[in-house]
């Protein structure tokens, strides 16, 4: 770990000023800290300004909010909190068992939603500065992961520059039901689709989301559907809890006698990005759910994904969590 | 009172005596090494190698020595004075040396000493190291390995089992059985860090490190230094989870005892997670061939077993399981061999039930398999090569209670609703398998000496450096004082882990109960006698004249059978002392007279297993339920019930707690273990705990042990059989088992993932 500046920003408008003032140092917001503070041991992250910003938990940036427009999450709000409240629960289920099903108890006692969809990726060769090759943390040095051990990598939204995966859960919630992100920043607000916060690797892995410098997350909207209450989040991992997926899927589905009307299908541990299967949508819609409907669209949702090896099974696995998360929403009792 | 976690003492059972230490250690109170205080610690961390082989070109210091705080850096240019340690001496390793030749990934190159941790950190992180890197060799498929026959490279596996013509009997058998099978890297990860805090006082040493074996760390590490054992003292009274990772000395001891000399200040050493993959042992991976012959009755005719295990280029770790595995069953004809692969890696060492947990993990996968064939129940096939007499010399088992282990379980588990076709069960989406395996254990005693003192009042003070590695030795040490010099385990106070006290064996090979109380009984059956010829010759002694057969000592009372007594203060004053201590030294059967001189050494002999006149082992069943998921394949472990006899039982809870645990780490190698390797760098990738992935809560959800009464008078004073490393034996083989039951796939490389069900 580097020496660094720890500063409590007692408002908004304090944190703007001081990542501003230190804009030309490499600075940092800090929330929850849980990928933060794990990656500045690790050596990864080396902010020399660190700007405490859970003094806004107080204002909207830690509130929840929900009416018959939509839910509006803080982006201080923590991952528990959001995870136990009984209307999300009821009304929006994919958000709260995206969270629920997420990292430990401990950890989403601490860890903001703002900062889980920013969170890092776990590639080891990211983490692990003894590997010189990561262009990611190290533009232009290579992808160690590409002919290395990459069963946790993705399949979907590779680039020959970075395999990682994108490591969270609630994310694919959000993109699944169109959310979009409140943003504040030095020049002002404004707001966005969050499904255009993620950038995919491409060539420039090291840039991962289109925040401008010194932006910070304000809150989460999502706008209330019909197919939010018939909605779950499904996730494989080789342990019962406290495990990254290594497929899982969001779902919302909108289910009239039997016919799909509308749904809306995220899948997660197998993309470089929060993953919205557009195409396995479109093939579900206005057919029943049934083994030939769901296999076809999973067969829609994969079209285009790449093993590096070590996870060629994710594809299979990915269509096959899928699948079963597809019949699991249609059989819901609501 | 009972409960599932102290269970009734049935025949040969110790009551469950709550752990001395248990609430010390969740309240804080109970001091592990690295939370000793010295005065004005140095701090140090280590810099590792980021190659697996070749040399460091260039060390480049500056930029690390120029972060305030920073005293000194260890390097291979100031370190020349150490000696060197070869393997197997005691020593975890022959790689010692911070370069500049580079033999295994995260080989120490430098320890950065400061006045804070954060200093030390921060300039460990700026060390700049330059390689003239080579080709390392991984592991199994690698390019470059080397293969040795390891009768011919390691002395204590000289002479592996062999009887009959195996080949001869296989191939004439009615039913024959062909397999490989394999078995991953994996470390051991205990919660407390390898962790290393060294203080000298003028020419005296104290090391403060957690061990298994305080005196051979202390004669280890003097070597390493140049001095005498004499002037060094090592102090580990607890330790934090071992598993075997603990039990030889590694590289770091001597490097830190050499930091606090160049700066004349204590130094503290807590090394990360991650280096804690390459600066100590590990799990070495394994291969097997497995061929098994039987009679269509199910009669085995013959067992042959090759194995191959991964080790360092330098040193012929290796532990040869079939030594126990060819005892196991009535084979008939048995043949074995082992191979040690030569490897740019690490040395492995020891861990939990090294030589079995691989071995047995093969044999019982292939003993389903013939069962399978055969068309019989498994428990039974079992039961038809159940045997008293060991196929190798057919020597005696000193006692053997399997069936009745699979007997016990069976019942329990509810075994016979098992439907014998694969995939045949359901619970919803889920497909269900049930599964066994045998669990053994070889019996092992050591020479252990002890001194023990009693008081007027009853108070009694028992000192050994026995090792509390969570094993509850503290405890049972107690008992045993308590229960043969007639006090209340509240009066007995027990002092272990420390080179100031008589030495007692490595806590390894789940010697120490066995070694260690029959040091204790041996000790205050010398106070006993001592008292019992007091009271018998002491003309106005109301005991006056009786056999001292006939005397007990219950209650702080010398007594008759018929009631007649005398206090303990009463005896001590006819004796005119205040106190009587007693020290002695107890050597097992089978081994020299001059054992408890070489322990004191740092040496140690053992022996049992199937060393003896008679086979020695505990042994038990083990019984599964897995669910695997139809579609997405995840599979969990929703049951497992283990039954197991292990002679006499010190302390039914401590006996529950290590059985439990055992099993869940069972299930862990079967499902969840696996360090990876980057082959091309030969390099550790998961090495945190995070990554590294070992059952949660939530995976463990019912598990049942049962305790089968079990008498051996054969394996040692106490009649105990070592149990710690029983239980997570065979575990990984019952749940492969229960998987191919479930779904009709065999795996034969561990562990068992989604991927190779999908």
């Amino acid at each position: 770990m580097r020496p660094f500046i720890y500063e409590r920003a007692p408002s908004r408008n304090a944190a703007m000023q001081a990542v501003t003032a230190a804009v030309d140092t490499k600075a940092s917001y800090l929330a929850g800290g849980t990928t933060l503070l794990d990656l500045m041991k690790l050596d990864v992250m080396r902010p020399q300004h660190v700007i405490d910003i859970n003094a806004l938990e107080r204002t909207v940036h830690g509130r929840i909010e929900l009416d018959r427009n939509g839910l509006r999450l803080g982006a201080l709000v923590r991952m528990a909190d959001a995870a136990d409240h009984p209307d999300i629960q009821q009304q929006y289920p994919v958000i709260a068992q995206s969270l629920q099903l997420a990292a430990s108890q401990q950890l989403r006692n601490m860890a903001s939603l703002g900062g889980n969809v920013l969170q890092r990726t776990r590639c080891t060769y990211f983490r692990d500065v003894s590997y010189a090759a990561c262009n990611k943390r190290n533009p232009g040095s290579g992808c160690a992961a590409l002919d290395g051990f990459n069963r946790m990598h993705a399949v979907l939204g590779t680039s020959d520059h970075c395999i990682a995966t994108y490591a969270g859960d609630f994310g694919h919630a959000l993109i699944a039901l169109d959310a979009s992100i409140d943003l504040v920043g030095p020049d002002g607000t404004r707001t966005i689709p969050f499904a255009e916060l993620h950038r995919l690797p491409s060539d420039t892995p090291d840039q991962e989301t289109t925040l401008r410098p010194g932006e910070l997350i304000v809150s989460f909207t999502v706008p209330a559907a019909p197919w939010t209450r018939r909605s779950l989040y499904l996730k494989v991992r080789d342990r019962q809890s406290y495990e990254f997926a290594l497929a899982s899927a969001a779902i919302a589905l909108d289910q009239q006698d039997g016919t799909v009307r509308d749904v809306r299908i995220a899948l997660g541990g197998i993309s470089t990005v929060p993953w919205r299967a557009v195409e396995a949508e479109t093939v579900l819609r206005g057919k029943a759910i049934d083994e030939d409907s769901v296999a076809a669209a999973a067969d829609a949702a994969f079209v285009g994904a790449k093993g590096h090896g070590h996870n060629d099974f994710k594809v299979e696995l990915g269509k096959r969590t899928l699948s079963r998360a597809l019949q699991q929403a249609a059989a819901l009792e609501i | 009172m009972a409960s599932a976690a102290a269970p009734s003492p049935k025949a040969n059972m110790g009551a469950p005596a709550p752990r001395y230490d248990a609430r010390l250690k969740v309240t804080g109170e109970a001091r592990y090494p690295a939370d000793v205080a010295v005065a004005n610690p140095a701090f140090a961390v280590l810099v590792t190698s980021s190659i697996a082989k070749g040399r460091i070109e260039r060390l480049d210091l500056d930029q690390a020595r120029a972060v305030p705080g920073v005293l000194d850096i260890l390097t291979y240019e100031n370190t020349g004075e150490l000696k060197p340690a070869k393997f197997g001496q005691g020593s975890s390793t022959s790689i010692q040396d911070l370069g500049p030749d580079i033999f295994q990934d995260g080989q120490i190159i430098a320890v950065v000493l400061a006045d804070t941790f954060e200093a030390a950190t921060e300039a460990a992180q700026s060390v700049k190291a330059t390689y003239a890197a080579q080709a390392p060799s991984a592991t199994f498929g690698s390019q470059g390995l080397n293969s040795e026959d390891a009768a011919k490279v390691s002395q204590q596996h000289e002479h592996l089992p062999e009887a009959g013509d195996a080949e001869t009997a296989i191939g004439g058998a009615d039913v024959t059985i062909d397999g490989h099978y394999g078995t991953p890297t994996q470390h051991h990860n205990p919660i407390e860090l390898f962790a290393t805090t060294c203080e000298w006082t003028a020419d005296r040493l104290t090391v403060y490190e957690p061990s298994q074996f305080v005196y051979g760390l202390r004669n280890g590490v003097a070597q390493r230094l140049g001095i005498a054992p004499e002037k060094v003292r090592v102090a580990s009274h607890y330790v934090g989870g071992a598993f075997g990772s603990k039990g030889t000395m590694t590289p770091r001891t001597a490097m830190i005892a050499l930091a606090a000399k160049r700066l004349n200040r204590p130094v503290k050493l807590v090394a990360t997670r991650d280096q804690g993959f390459t600066i100590a042992t590990y799990r070495a991976e394994t291969r097997h061939h497995i061929r098994l012959g039987a009679r269509r009755d199910g009669k085995l005719v013959g067992y042959a077993h090759e194995g191959w295990e991964i080790s360092s280029r330098s040193d012929p770790y290796v532990v040869a399981g079939v030594e126990d595995s060819a005892q196991l069953y009535a084979f008939g004809a048995v043949k074995t061999k082992v191979n040690v692969v030569h490897a740019d890696r690490n040395t492995p060492g020891y861990m939990r039930s090294p030589p079995v947990v691989p071995y047995i993990f093969a044999l019982e996968s292939a003993m389903d398999e013939m069962a399978e064939k055969l068309g019989m129940d498994p428990i039974e096939f079992r039961r038809v090569n159940d045997t008293m007499t060991s196929p190798i010399e057919n020597k005696p088992y000193s006692s053997r209670s399997l069936m009745a282990c699979y007997d016990r379980a069976a019942e329990a588990f509810g075994w016979k609703r098992r439907n014998r076709l694969p995939g045949s069960m359901r619970d919803g989406e889920w497909l269900v398998g049930y599964g066994c395996a045998t669990a053994v254990y070889p019996t092992h005693i050591g020479p252990a000496a002890a001194r023990v003192r009693l008081m007027p009042n009853g108070d009694v003070r028992v000192q050994i450096a026995a090792h509390e590695i969570g094993n509850g030795v503290y405890t049972v040490l107690g008992q045993m004082a308590a229960e043969r010099l007639g006090v209340g385990l509240s009066s007995v106070k027990v002092e272990v882990g420390d080179t100031r006290l008589p030495p007692a064996p490595v806590a390894g090979g789940s010697n120490t109960t066995a070694s260690s109380c029959s040091a204790v009984l041996k000790t205050c059956d010398a106070i006993r006698a001592k008292l019992f010829h007091a009271s018998v010759t002491a003309n106005d002694g109301p005991l006056a004249g009786r056999n001292v057969e006939e005397l007990t000592l219950t209650d702080g009372k010398v007594a008759a059978s018929d009631g007649t007594g005398e206090n303990l203060a009463d005896v001590f004053k006819r004796l005119g002392m205040s106190t009587i201590e007693e020290y002695s030294e107890f050597v097992p059967d089978g081994l020299e007279p001059d054992a408890v001189a070489d322990l004191y050494a740092g040496k140690l002999t053992m022996t049992g297993g199937p060393h003896g006149k008679k086979v020695m082992y505990a042994m038990g069943a083990e019984l599964v339920e897995v669910h695997v998921h139809s579609q997405t394949c995840e599979i969990r472990v929703p049951r497992i019930v283990g039954a197991f006899a292990a002679g006499r039982l010190m302390n039914t809870r401590t006996v529950h707690s290590q059985y439990m645990g055992g099993m869940i780490w069972g299930i862990s190698s079967a499902l969840h273990e696996a360090t990876e390797i980057d082959t091309r760098y030969a390099r550790y990738v998961n090495d945190n705990l995070a990554d590294y992935m070992v059952p949660v809560n939530a995976d463990v959800k019912d598990v049942q042990v049962i305790l089968v009464p079990e008498v051996d008078h054969d394996v040692n004073p106490a009649g105990v059989k070592g149990l710690g490393e029983l239980a997570n034996v065979g575990t990984a083989a019952a749940v492969a088992n229960a998987v191919y039951h479930a779904t009709g796939k065999r795996i034969h490389q561990l562990p068992i993932r989604i991927e190779k069900l999908l």
